[in-house]
């Protein structure tokens, strides 16, 4: 299969600034026919992360990149090598080779594999839409915040609520599970206007809507350990009409505690 | 330069994010514009045969320039090498447009852009770094002004 080497060797070696880089050591995998076991020596290499590309460079001053490691589908782990600091690269393929990777100390090592579970493109794609659905939020409740507080649940905040034109942010909407689990904080800015509808801490968090499988398969890779799991699982769907059925789905459930602040708040228990 | 092409021909048969019959031409003297496959997964376009189950061929669309050349045609070149393109010819208009505003946000650099702007926005709104729940706040890759395109 062909590749755009060119450009990719350019892509490697430009100085657009690098996600880490450091020296590490390669285990090279050579098979001894008559002893039936893989010989092991390392290799010591200068490696740059870019992406989702692990470059690798016989020197640090090499012109040009001897290989290229594509981080998709694959998990990152310590490894029981006889090497300390040792971990592996390793892929769903299951006949795929490992790559298996020594740091110079436990340091080198730590941010290695944390830069290295993180470098997916699966990976950066769902943060970036759970922000974006973050940023959502927020200028939801910033907007709600801005109409009075003290008035009844009007037709005007549920209109806003499931009002579908109010996401100027999703071109490409997309659903991602358990949204309010994750930040029970709330989202309105903690030094400004104290949006009481939004005091999610007190309320329990919505249960998980039903799972929809992702259009763009399940090339995860390895999670990051800080993730939630509901994060983990949550597959990601660009399908509009799914959007604003879960959107909606979370506006009944805003309405309705909103309802039970209200009235609370009417009799006085706030 | 060698590379992990297996992983490379696993993920080009991973579901696409955009997968249509394009016609298409490389840059290469003489070539001329032949039915092919083209998939988009994650920031890789692959081009197949019609009837082939492995892809001829693979581009990294990083630091590359996607642009909409005369109806129905756009480009893909690389910007060390502007004057090579990669031509698809598309069945529609409609189509083409689609295909050019896909692969312009089909790059992990456009996805790092987007994320430090949705975090700076995020934090001017709510005063609070969203990146800190996933512990990555202080990755060098996610601050804003680091990046340059």
């Amino acid at each position: 299969m062909k590749l755009n080497e060119r450009s990719v060797a350019h892509y490697a070696t430009c100085d657009s600034p690098a996600d880490h880089s450091g020296f590490l050591r390669k285990r090279v995998e050579r098979h001894h026919h008559h002893a039936h076991h893989y010989g092991t020596s390392y290799q010591r290499r200068w490696f740059v992360l870019k992406g989702n590309l692990l470059f690798y460079f016989e020197e640090r001053e090499s012109r040009e990149p001897m290989g290229l490691v594509v981080l998709e589908g694959c998990t990152v782990e310590l490894c029981e090598a006889a090497e300390e600091f040792a971990f592996a690269i390793r892929f769903d393929d299951a006949g795929a080779r490992a790559y298996v990777l020594v740091a110079d100390g436990h340091a080198a090592m730590e941010a290695w594999v944390k830069a290295l579970s993180r470098a997916s493109f699966d990976y950066m794609r769902l943060v970036v839409r759970e922000l974006e659905k973050q940023l959502e939020e927020a200028c939801k409740s910033l907007a709600a915040c801005r109409k009075s507080p003290r008035r009844s649940s009007s037709s005007g905040r549920k209109r806003h609520l499931s009002n579908p034109a109010l996401l100027p942010l999703q071109e490409k909407p997309a659903i991602l599970e358990n949204g309010y689990s994750t930040w029970g904080s709330g989202g309105c800015a903690p030094g400004g206007a104290a949006c009481p509808e939004h005091d999610e801490g007190q309320a329990k968090p919505p249960p998980l809507p039903p799972r929809r499988r992702s259009a763009t398969g399940s090339v995860t890779g390895s999670p990051a350990p800080s993730l939630s799991p509901a994060m983990l699982e949550s597959p990601v769907s660009p399908d509009t009409i799914c959007f604003s059925k879960l959107h909606n789905w979370y506006g009944q459930e805003i309405v309705v505690l909103r309802q039970e602040w209200q009235e609370r708040q009417k009799r006085g228990h706030l | 330069m060698r590379y992990n092409e297996r992983e490379l021909l696993s993920l080009a048969r991973q579901p696409a994010e955009k997968a249509a019959e394009i016609r298409m031409s490389v840059p290469k003297k003489g070539s001329v514009l032949k039915k092919r496959l083209v998939k988009l997964v994650v920031n890789f376009l692959f081009y197949f045969r019609t009837d082939e189950a492995e892809p001829i061929g693979a581009l990294l669309l990083e630091h590359c320039r996607i642009t909409k050349e005369e109806e129905n045609v756009f480009s893909i070149s690389f910007i060390e090498e502007p004057e090579r393109k990669y031509c698809f010819e598309c069945a529609s208009e409609e189509q083409c447009q689609e295909w050019v505003e896909a692969l312009k946000r089909a790059s992990y650099e456009f996805l790092r852009r987007s994320l430090i702007f949705y975090r700076n926005e995020i934090q001017k709104m709510t005063g609070k770094d969203p990146l800190e729940q996933y512990g990555i706040s202080e990755e060098a890759r996610f601050q804003l002004g680091t990046h340059r395109q």
